[in-house]
């Protein structure tokens, strides 16, 4: 028997301790956050956090991991009640197919619990191991910057604004919640052309 | 232009019924003015979008006793926002809140048959049909309410789930089903609500699917756990013609949790209970397993020679000969690509459980009913025994390998009776065995005359067939590899306008003179069927490539030179919102290493019109390219979820230049080498543009079109475009990697 | 009587300091060459700007030239030493921050005696012990390729340096101990191949200012060419007679190793070692081979793989052993080869030679190609290890694989390593 802390709980697991945490943590606790998505330590869906530090659950065998506090995207915030990771990836609908996000999710959890204030750069960088096929890359790095915001808390600067998400005025409220839907006129901004026909 | 689409309507003249919007989409790109001319001429027999596959209006929407709303499509949830665009198409026209609809995607049991969802034919065909089922189900709930409030209908107006006539009359829908009232035939005509009125649609709605997957709840078919599920792998052969030649497996039974070992030809599984057991006994059976192989791959150094030299089908697509001005100056180019992989981050997975004769499949392929209709003809069972069942699983962008993992999954549970298999693909297998998208050579030819237009143009592009999808038992791996195999179907050309190869390699432009030829190429020594946007990609790259090479030498900036050549003014207007969105013509004259391109197609010349500026940087002594800013500009019809258009095509861009700076599928003369993300890199964070932003031409009331595939080709020509003018040289061979850029720029 | 003398020696010994001074002083003062207009690019050969590509390849001048996230040759890089930090400076001919206005006298000086255009002594960081070698065409090959490169205003940041460090002028001293000057001299003992290769490997290639041991004053010892270094927190092996590796290396396995980044039987190159076997690939093979040939010649025959332990030296080690068989075993005992496989361990002198350095940084902190690039990528454990687990992985690697004598002062080594960890 192997005993993990995993989102603030201890767990008692039958699982051989050679297995990757990965399929403990799908399989023996139904956590689905994290992903398998190579097995080999390439792609980063599967990072969860060990003691803070991003961690490829894939590679991780269990028995290296008795005492150590293992966090998932599950340990950030529930569908109720949605910790500022999960409401920026939210308000910025920063997902195609969603797949790769948890791990980008613990990735950038892991940086800003380390460096609150990282720069557009540094985020770059430090995301670089995880791979996002859909091309999600750019909704990615501005819901980083506004949970870097959100964690910071209220009377912080709101990083929607941000110049590569000014495309259109739309962009600014659209990542706002449905709440202003039945009230909106369909008030197209400029940038939205209704040519004469 | 259609003069019923330009009368500004007011609400209550739609509901007396004077001023019915006609609208009809179908494929044709005229066929929307053609079905208003049928519909004043009395009625068209087509039924709108998809609905013509069931004409029962209770086959799209129902509504509960509690007046709840769902809808039923054919199509899936790719990650592409589909799921949520059509909640909006149903919430708008049936007049529900938004939260009160729910949708039930492709189930053989319980949905209609829309084939596949591919092609960016959602929105066109189903959210066209939903939208008028919708819109239907609404005109009925009204006359029902009139019936009952023994009141004119036009009295009356349909709002959030009820209808609200004068005096405070107000029936819910709830109070107003009852058994059979939707079980109508759809009509070809509806009552569309104006645009000008619209609550959710052409509105940016969150997506319904989003929460649930940044907060670790059951989204996608990798999640599912059925009571007393099996975990199972299968060990695929280390190239394509081996044959298994010795196998012992006593061992491999004796490992701890292994339930069976499956063998049926060259098909190898292996079942456990717990997962990790299962990949370790995948892992000693494939130690087990002897092949013998055969090398029959091209040699890839020679690929495209190779391609070249086969035989051909060839098929003229375009041929006209209008008058044109003298010749003055002749270009000629070849244009290349290698295969392509659709390298889906999660690799495809299925869960299948045989019970009571009827074998269930959860599956993420892109067509249940295909898919069911092969699987069900491998394993020697009656269609009606087989139910496939949608579950999401990570982008697939085309035929990946989601249908052989669910038809492995069958194979399997079908030797386990009542006991749930969950059948997950290892990363080597979702590489190595994935249909790719074909290689393809394209030529162009054309001359400019002295005033430097084009005045004849000669194009030819060589590929096999975009689909080898299900279908036929024999496109299904398993069904290839079992001992009672099933042939590799025939290959076929998907005809234009649609085209497969040829899609997309008629330019829109207008060109006096012009033959396109399509070699259809029969032969597959590798495993191809369809990538999103199909030979779109390649053509456009060439096509755009190629005007911008005619631009140069007629002496023209690149956009002025599309434009004098592009009489369409929805084609235009994007070119324009492109250019003007990047400042084009402020644009800096290249140097240190900065180059600017442009590019723009219309995606089959029938769906969304997509042009795209970038500006990059070419690392001299490197050859290294940083894309820094992209503009895209696009015009996808009516816009159901603005966010979502702006979603796919940001998407769409980045695949792209993923695939057109660093891809290509890797092989000896035996295997496919390429069989992870060390083998096959794509693009991480260090290679993103500074910024990119999409500027979206709304088009109220006019027909959906779809918008999915259409930034890949522009995108992919767009950074060839940008090469070239940072660099002075012209490289026609995708991938532009560093190796490929260095080399042409030298020291 | 005693005074007398004392005073009168103390007088001399102060005239003869005097001298001393004022000879030194002579023989440190350079001149300053006169700066000229920045060349046209044009005027430069194409055969020389080629071949000056080559030896820049060579000689991996990007590497050191180039600031993290920087323009290509535009220095800016910190080279850690022992004395302090030093800035890589801009070799762009860029007029104002660059070498723009330097003639190609003032740059043959530079390469040959490690003195800039001005006259100021050159810091040895800038390896001119062994640039020294370059013969007058290929230094004028190389002025001609860093002449026609793209100029790039960036301004190189101040050195860190303590006094007295920071006075270039002592650097004339450094040379009087130990700087010889060139060029390559050609050894009659031996072929053309070998006179090309080590020419080549001891001049621009400056193999040695990583794999030779240096003294207090920084400066190679000689007399142990090739026998092991130190550099940027990685270990340099010894590529001489004392080579640790399993396997010897012949010119054969060398080359493949050189221009590939990879060898089945020897492993892959990692640290600073990657970017010197990627730039090899612009260069020609007979290049490559020629220093594979005399790096071979040096490290001479073996006859059996070094030092086996016997069984009974092999301590237990349950905890090493359950780490390897679940984090390692699955790539390093697989069955993919390499490139993209993981190497035997007993085969690699991570294992086998005399640090611990390179096996912890690689565990630490994985293999990542640059991006784009098909290459092995290895996840890092640092994560996932305590500073316990990896020193009894290390152990059990070392002793149980490597069948070696265990290393001394692997805590040390792993808490050095950590400490350089970015993530």
């Amino acid at each position: 028997m192997i005993e993990l802390k995993v989102n603030g709980k201890s767990h008692n697991l039958s699982a051989d301790p050679d297995t990757p945490l990965l399929y403990v943590l799908r399989n023996d606790l139904q956590l689905n956050a994290a992903k398998f998505g190579c097995g080999l330590g390439q792609c980063g869906s599967c990072t969860v956090l060990v003691d803070g530090a991003p961690t490829l659950s894939c590679v991780t065998p269990i028995m290296l991991l008795e005492g150590r506090q293992i966090t998932t995207v599950e340990g950030l915030g529930t569908p109720e009640d949605p910790g500022p990771m999960q409401r920026a990836f939210i308000e910025e609908q920063s997902a195609q197919c969603g797949y790769c996000i948890p791990g980008m999710m613990m990735r950038a959890q892991a940086l800003l619990q380390r460096n609150p204030r990282a720069t557009d750069a540094e985020i770059r960088a430090f995301l670089e191991p995880n791979l996002c096929r859909c091309g999600t890359h750019m909704r990615i790095l501005r819901a980083v910057k506004r949970a870097a915001s959100l964690m910071a808390g209220p009377g912080s600067t709101p990083s929607t604004q941000t110049p590569s998400a000014a495309s259109t005025q739309i962009d600014a409220s659209d990542a706002d919640s449905d709440a202003q839907l039945d009230r909106r006129r369909p008030v197209h901004s400029e940038k939205r052309e209704r040519p004469e026909r | 232009m259609n003069k019923v689409l330009s009368r500004r309507i007011s609400r209550r003249a739609v509901l007396r019924g004077t001023g019915a919007l006609v609208l009809s989409f179908s494929l044709a790109p005229r066929a929307w003015s053609q079905a208003a001319e049928g519909a004043a001429a009395g009625g068209s027999s087509k039924l709108p979008g998809s609905l013509g596959k069931n004409p029962s209006l209770d086959a799209w929407i129902r509504v509960d006793a509690n007046g709840r709303v769902t809808a039923f499509t054919g199509k899936v949830e790719l990650g592409q926002g589909i799921k949520t665009a059509l909640l909006q198409v149903v919430a708008e026209e049936l007049e529900v809140p938004f939260d009160q609809v729910s949708l039930v995607t492709a189930d053989t049991s319980r949905t209609i048959d829309e084939g596949y969802t591919a092609g960016s034919h959602s929105v066109q065909d189903s959210g066209t049909a939903l939208r008028n089922a919708a819109a239907q189900v609404r005109e009925i709930l009204i006359a029902e309410a009139a019936r009952r409030l023994k009141m004119p209908g036009d009295k009356l107006h349909a709002d959030a789930g009820a209808v609200i006539g004068p005096n405070e009359a107000r029936i819910t829908y709830a109070e107003l089903v009852s058994t059979n009232l939707l079980h109508v035939e759809a009509q070809p005509v509806s009552r569309l609500k104006d645009p000008g009125f619209f609550k959710v649609m052409d509105k940016p709605v969150q997506r319904v699917d989003i929460p649930a997957k940044v907060t670790g709840a059951a989204a996608y078919v990798q999640d599912m756990r059925l009571p007393g599920m099996l975990h199972a792998r299968v060990v695929r052969p280390p190239s394509y013609r081996a044959k298994l030649l010795q196998l012992d497996v006593s061992n491999i039974e004796k490992m701890t949790g292994v339930v069976q070992v499956i063998r049926d030809g060259n098909f190898l599984a292996v079942v456990a209970y717990r997962e990790f057991q299962s990949i370790k006994a995948m892992q000693a059976l494939s130690r087990a397993a002897k092949w013998q192989e055969q090398a029959a791959l091209p040699q890839p150094a020679r690929l495209h020679e190779y391609l070249l030299g086969l035989p051909t089908q060839d098929q003229v697509i375009l041929d006209k000969h209008d008058p044109a001005g003298q010749a003055a100056k002749t270009l000629e180019a070849t244009y290349t690509r290698p295969y392509i992989s659709h390298g889906s981050v999660g690799p495809s997975c299925a869960v299948a459980h045989l019970t009571e004769g009827v074998m269930t499949i959860w599956t993420h392929t892109q067509g249940v009913y295909p898919d069911r209709q092969a699987i069900a003809e491998m394993l020697g069972l009656p269609k009606e025994k087989v139910r496939c069942i949608h579950v999401e699983g990570s982008g697939c962008y085309g035929h990946n390998g989601a249908d052989d993992a669910a038809a492995d999954a069958a194979v399997i549970a079908n030797a386990l009776p009542d006991r749930p298999v969950r059948l997950q693909w290892m990363r080597e297998q979702e590489h190595g065995w994935e249909p790719y998208g074909p290689a393809m050579v394209a030529k162009a030819r054309a001359s400019l005359d002295s005033a430097g237009r084009i005045v004849d143009w000669d194009y030819g592009v060589w590929s096999n067939t975009h689909s080898m999808r299900p279908g036929p038992a024999g496109s299904l791996l398993a069904a290839q590899h079992m001992e009672k195999s099933f042939p590799v179907p025939e290959p076929r050309p998907i005809p234009q306008p649609e085209g497969g190869g040829d899609r997309n390699a008629i330019p829109l432009y207008t060109l006096p003179s012009a033959r396109v030829t399509s070699h259809f190429l029969r032969d597959m020594p590798v495993r191809i069927s369809a990538l999103r946007s199909l030979g779109g990609q390649m053509n456009v790259f060439a096509i755009e490539s190629f005007m911008d090479e005619l631009a140069l030498a007629a002496g023209s900036d690149p956009v002025a030179f599309r434009l004098s050549h592009l009489d369409d003014p929805r084609a235009r207007d994007v070119v324009a919102a492109a250019a003007d969105e990047f400042h084009w013509s402020a644009r800096p004259a290249p140097a240190g290493g900065h180059g600017y391109g442009f590019a723009f197609a219309r995606y089959k010349n029938l769906a969304a019109y997509c042009a795209v500026a970038m500006q990059v940087r070419v690392d001299h002594e490197t050859g290294r390219t940083r894309v820094l800013r992209v503009t895209a500009a696009v015009d996808t019809g009516q816009v159901i979820n603005p966010d979502g258009v702006r979603n796919q095509i940001e998407g769409a861009i980045l695949q792209s230049l993923s695939w057109s700076l660093f891809e290509s599928v890797s092989f000896d003369t035996t295997r496919i080498t390429s069989v992870d993300w060390a083998t096959y890199p794509i693009l991480r964070f260090g290679s993103v543009p500074e910024t990119l932003t999409v500027r979206i031409i709304d088009r109220p009331g006019t027909p959906f079109l779809g918008c999915g595939e259409a930034g890949q080709g522009p995108a992919s020509a767009a950074l060839a475009n940008a090469v070239a003018n940072a660099t002075g040289k012209r490289v026609r061979d995708l991938p532009l990697n560093a190796v490929r850029v260095k080399a042409i720029i030298g020291v | 009587m005693k005074t007398f003398v004392t005073r009168h020696l103390v007088i001399r010994l102060l005239w003869i300091l005097g001298v001393l001074v004022v000879g030194f002083m002579v023989y440190a003062w350079r001149s300053s060459i006169p700066p000229i207009e920045s060349p046209a690019a044009d005027s430069f050969d194409t055969g020389s700007v080629q071949r000056g590509a080559q030896l820049a390849a060579l000689g991996d001048c990007a590497t050191c030239h180039t600031a993290p996230g920087g323009e290509t040759f535009a220095g800016g890089r910190p080279v850690v030493t022992p004395f302090g930090t030093i800035y890589s400076t801009n070799i762009t001919p860029d007029p104002g921050t660059g070498i723009g206005h330097w003639s190609q006298a003032a740059f043959q000086r530079a390469m040959r005696e490690g003195v800039d255009r001005e006259g100021d002594h050159l810091y040895p960081a800038f390896p001119y012990d062994h640039f020294t070698l370059v013969n007058d065409t290929d230094s004028a090959a190389l002025y001609a390729f860093v002449m026609t490169r793209q100029p790039v205003q960036a301004r190189t940041p101040e050195n860190h340096l303590p006094f007295p460090l920071n006075m270039r002028l002592l650097v004339a001293g450094w040379k009087l101990l130990f700087f010889k000057k060139g060029p390559y001299e050609q050894d009659a003992e031996h072929d053309a191949e070998w006179n090309s290769g080590a020419y080549l490997a001891n001049g621009i290639g400056h193999c040695g200012a990583c794999h030779t041991p240096r003294n207090s004053f920084g400066a190679e010892i000689v007399a142990q060419h090739f026998g092991g270094g130190e550099a940027e927190g990685w270990h340099a092996y010894a590529i001489n007679a004392d080579s640790k590796s399993f396997e010897t290396w012949n010119a054969e396995d060398l080359h493949m190793f050189l221009s590939k980044g990879w060898h089945d039987r020897h492993g892959d190159a990692h640290g600073p070692m990657a970017p010197v076997s990627q730039n090899l690939a612009a260069v020609p093979d007979a290049d490559v081979k020629a220093i594979a040939s005399y790096v071979a010649s040096v490290m001479g025959k073996r006859d059996q793989p070094s030092g086996k332990s016997t069984a009974s030296d092999t301590p237990s080690n349950d905890t090493g052993a359950a780490i390897y068989a679940v984090s390692c075993a699955s790539c390093h005992d697989g069955t993919r080869p390499l490139p993209f496989g993981g190497v035997k361990l007993m085969l690699s002198t991570a294992v086998t030679g005399e640090s611990a350095t390179n096996l912890i940084n690689v565990v630490l902190d994985g293999l990542h190609p640059p991006e784009g690039t098909a290459g092995a990528i290895m996840p890092g454990f640092s994560s996932t290890l305590t500073d316990g687990q990896l020193e009894s992985l290390v152990a059990y690697v070392r002793s149980n694989l490597g069948a070696q004598p265990p290393w001394t002062g692997v805590e040390t080594s792993v808490r050095e390593a950590r400490s350089r960890e970015r993530d």
